[in-house]
């Protein structure tokens, strides 16, 4: 990808040229020509100001404020010791190197940003709005709620809202990784930053731009580095007693040594300097402190793509821990959406207890309730409905054509003394009963999705523990979706505050706990574990807000690869800690014996710093399946 | 008031560290946060001291990075 260079870094390399070339030039002369002394000081000292003098000044200011243990002070130093102790060459050469190190690493980092940048451009950048009867072309944010926009296929919808006229498909791959499109019409909402592909449609906007879908998308993505992870911290920490532990190790270096060996020799006392100004030079943390967020911010980014909005970094490292996960049924492993298997009448027809049931169910906005409402082919005529009552946990007592009905579970039939009977089907039995009379029951299924059970063998694949059901419905069909799915614990018949309970004794026996749940009512549960997972969260605001982690659209799959993105990013931060650790030891290592020279030891910096940069980046990359 | 600033050049991390501690430090700021990676710099201040804090923090922000420049 194409990167340009800022103004301010192209002077730096203009200088850095220069420098380079009148180092080399000078070096040369000075050797052929043998010049020593006063004139080969003042030869070097311009390619070293040239290349070096806002070091030089920044330093100096940055002493007047107080900040002594600043790393453009320490190089300062360093470089000025060098002259002192006639190395004129290695002086210039350690400004040199140390300007290209800065250099490099503003670009990385600046090629970092705009990789991210570009891969979370699914920003819109324009909208069509009719005002007036014309079709106007604005900026998104220019639209005011409720004003009609018009897409055309092939463009990206700018905003939230609902088609009101036009028929078409949508790819939502920006959103939710997932390419497969959607057929949408009039009455179906759409979400902003997915694609128009095969009609025009016009829709009536729900949200300003900057409280759309995509908008919060991207804040989450940019404020996700301002929830630091633990390593971040500690990484800080120990930044900030490394530099003063080095710079105090160099003043040790330079001073006692000599000072056993020959304290009036010149000559031993600059050795011992000449390998303390390389501990000066590898004093800075820097490869740590610029590669770790970045690699969480890419790891947070290339997830993003997937679909997986993680908000924050130490989410990123607590999903990589997980060893458990907890499932909500209904909604999450199941479609949610119940749909009437059989009906099963006693003494009476099949269309009279759907008939009943469907006019006793007309006000409820149940699941159950709108399944067999659904199920009823004909009109319903609600005003056959009088006086209803719920019975929590039983169903309900209603009035229809002036009689009395009880529509219910098994319980209620009990409460009420009917002669009911059990059904030898699975699912959800829905009992109707005419008084104490019994007229049959209808058996309701939610579908389980098709995807759960490859959600639970990757989740066994990639080494999770243990995986949990908790639901409100009944212990048979908790056990019969539990059996399908392969699951290791179900806890069935639970009420919400149930809920939260199994799941902080789950808390005890286990590393880290995952809750996947639609985030809209789960929202208690969510916030107890140690990750709250949301899934299909597209366009649902309580879902984004409620979780830790967003999967946006509703595939349990989605799952192993979130934790599997968050090893990745994990390993890649580690990888960088080590490693940017291990070789500045070794460089400490062998200044102090004085194998490694001042110069060497700044490309060795240079060298950490970029690898480490480069290796971050990594993160942004798609994992295999 | 809470507003949002884009800071250009702004390429040491350690810095924005520097300027995110200096600047909460400055009397009346309600919260402050600057961003590295994204380069921005969010500033939270009651209404009318807003303006007076924003300068305070520019100043505060060019004594740690003298390239930095806020864009308003």
């Amino acid at each position: 990808m194409k990167y340009r260079l800022t103004r301010k870094q192209k002077k730096m390399l203009i200088r850095i040229i220069a420098a380079g070339v009148l180092c080399g030039l000078i070096a040369l002369i000075t050797h052929l020509l043998e010049i020593e002394g006063i004139l080969k000081l003042i030869l070097f000292l311009i390619p070293y100001i040239i290349v070096g003098y806002d070091v030089l000044r920044t330093a100096g200011k940055n002493i007047l404020h107080g900040q002594v243990f600043d790393e453009r002070f320490l190089m300062a130093i360093a470089t000025i010791g060098a002259f002192a102790t006639g190395e004129y060459p290695e002086a210039t050469a350690v400004m040199l190197f140390y300007q290209v190190g800065e250099l490099f690493q503003s670009i990385a980092v600046g090629r970092s940003r705009k990789s991210i940048a570009s891969l979370m451009d699914i920003r819109p950048d324009h909208a069509v709005v009719i005002r007036d009867d014309q079709e106007l072309e604005v900026s998104p944010d220019e639209v005011t709620k409720g004003e009609i926009i018009v897409i055309r296929p092939g463009e990206k919808i700018p905003l939230d809202g609902t088609i009101i006229e036009g028929h078409t498909t949508i790819n939502t791959a920006a959103l939710t990784g997932e390419s497969m499109p959607c057929d949408s019409g009039e009455g179906d909402r759409v979400i902003s930053g997915t694609l128009n592909l095969t009609g025009l449609i016009k829709v009536r906007t729900e949200s300003e731009f900057s409280q759309s879908t995509v908008s919060r998308i991207l804040e989450l993505v940019e404020n996700s580095s301002e929830k630091k992870a633990k390593v971040e911290n500690f990484i800080t920490k120990f930044a900030r007693w490394y530099t003063p532990c080095v710079v105090i190790g160099a003043v040790l270096l330079a001073v006692i040594p000599p000072v056993f060996t020959d304290i009036s020799s010149w000559a031993e006392w600059s050795k011992w300097i000449g390998r303390a100004l390389v501990f000066l030079v590898v004093s800075c943390p820097c490869a740590l402190v610029v590669s770790i967020p970045l690699s969480f911010f890419g790891g947070i980014g290339g997830a993003s793509r997937e679909g997986i909005l993680i908000k924050g970094a130490n989410y990123m490292e607590s999903l990589s821990k997980i060893d458990t996960v907890v499932f909500d049924k209904t909604g999450t492993l199941t479609k949610g959406k119940f749909i009437v298997d059989d009906i099963h009448p006693s003494q009476v027809s099949v269309d009279l207890l759907l008939d009943i049931a469907s006019v006793a169910e007309s006000y409820s906005s149940h699941p159950v309730a709108e399944s067999i409402i659904n199920a009823h082919k004909g009109h319903i005529d609600k005003s056959r409905l009088g006086k209803v009552e719920e019975i929590a946990g039983r169903g309900i007592k209603a009035e229809v054509d002036g009689e009395v009905y009880y529509v219910g579970n098994g319980k209620l039939m009990e409460d009420i003394r009917s002669d009911w009977h059990e059904c030898h089907l699975q699912g959800t039995i829905i009992h109707i009963s005419k008084g104490t009379e019994y007229m049959g029951h209808i058996v309701i299924n939610d579908e389980i999705k098709s995807d759960s059970k490859d959600a639970m063998a990757k989740l066994k694949a990639i080494g999770v523990k243990k995986t949990v059901m908790l639901t409100g419905d009944k212990k048979a069909v908790a056990d019969h979706v539990g059996e399908v799915l392969g699951l290791d614990e179900i806890h069935s018949e639970l009420l919400p505050a149930d809920k939260v309970s199994r799941v902080e004794e789950l808390l005890k026996t286990s590393g880290t706990l995952a809750f996947v749940g639609d985030g809209i009512n789960d929202a208690p549960v969510l916030t107890r574990a140690d990750i709250g997972i949301a899934m299909g969260a597209m366009g649902s605001d309580a879902a984004i807000e409620s979780a830790d982690v967003v999967l946006m659209d509703d595939k349990p799959s989605k799952i192993a690869l979130a934790i599997r993105t968050a090893r990745r990013t994990m390993r890649i931060v580690w990888e960088n800690i080590i490693f940017a650790l291990g070789v500045k030891a070794l460089i400490l290592v062998l200044g102090a014996v004085g194998i490694a020279g001042m110069w060497l030891a700044v490309f060795g910096d240079v060298g950490v710093l970029v690898i480490a940069i480069l290796n971050s980046m990594r993160a942004l990359r798609r994992l295999p399946e | 008031m809470k507003k949002t600033f884009e800071l250009e050049d702004l390429d040491c991390a350690h810095c924005a560290q520097k300027m995110q501690d200096a600047i909460a430090k400055i009397d009346g700021v309600d919260s402050v946060i600057v961003n590295f990676l994204s380069q921005k710099m969010t500033l939270e201040a009651a209404d009318e001291k807003f303006d007076d804090i924003l300068k305070q923090a520019i100043k505060t922000i060019k004594k740690v990075e003298l390239d930095c420049t806020v864009v308003l």
